[in-house]
């Protein structure tokens, strides 16, 4: 499972990929800024497509351990984040650090342009939006309605 | 004959229709983008937008693929994770 609710343990995803022939470990982690579209972040939502996600995840882990000599860990959380949680990690673990660093990259832009995953912001002021990198402010606002809505 | 399509809807198309799933019963040989403007008259004033991401039994899809009896179709936002 790549998906979690749970806080993520980078610390284990360095363990998972670890080994004695593994000298050269890469990590990439992404975490919640305070800052988006030139207001105050409060909680960031993230949800998912579960079952397509797992196997998007799935699917770039095995490319990147065929395209290189590398182990791949990889984590995204679910759920309600608050600034500064982690949201999503990569580790790679290679003989050398050239692959370990190429594979992380490749993995964390492989994860934001695959895996079916979407958040929205709850900012200071109260306003909520949905990120959308295809959008010109990378946000559309949620509807005002949408909070009786969701119950 | 008609075939039934479970349609799933997230993030911010879920909140634009009100409601995370439909079940859709369409004429046999319809394409994936011709439900998409089925959901689309079926929420006249929640336009989703003209183009969209879709995937079909949980892999991405076109617009133009075949949907069959007990496809699960997935309309999806611009992907935003990481």
């Amino acid at each position: 499972m790549y998906l979690t609710h749970d806080p993520i343990d980078l610390a284990a995803l360095i363990t998972q990929v670890s080994s004695a022939e593994h000298g050269g470990i890469a990590t990439f982690t992404g975490a919640v800024r305070s800052s988006h579209a030139s207001r105050e972040v409060v909680v960031l939502s993230y949800s998912a497509y579960g079952s397509m996600a797992e196997h998007e995840c799935a699917a770039i882990v095995a490319e990147a351990e065929k395209k290189w000599p590398v182990r791949v860990a990889l984590a995204h959380r679910i759920g309600d984040l608050v600034v500064g949680d982690i949201a999503v990690a990569v580790a790679t673990a290679s003989a050398h650090r050239e692959e370990a660093f190429a594979a992380c990259r490749w993995v964390i832009d492989q994860v934001k342009a695959r895996v079916p995953i979407w958040k929205r912001e709850t900012y200071a002021d109260g306003m909520v939006a949905w990120v959308d990198p295809t959008a010109p402010d990378g946000i559309v606002l949620a509807r005002p309605d949408a909070e009786a809505a969701r119950g | 004959m008609a075939i039934t399509v479970h349609t799933l809807l997230f993030a911010r198309y879920a909140e634009l229709l009100g409601a995370d799933q439909l079940t859709l019963t369409l004429p046999e040989g319809i394409k994936a983008g011709e439900a998409v403007t089925q959901v689309r008259n079926q929420h006249p004033g929640n336009a989703l937008p003209s183009t969209v991401l879709l995937a079909i039994n949980g892999r991405q899809a076109t617009l133009d693929r075949p949907l069959h009896d007990g496809d699960e179709l997935a309309i999806l936002p611009p992907l935003a994770g990481g």
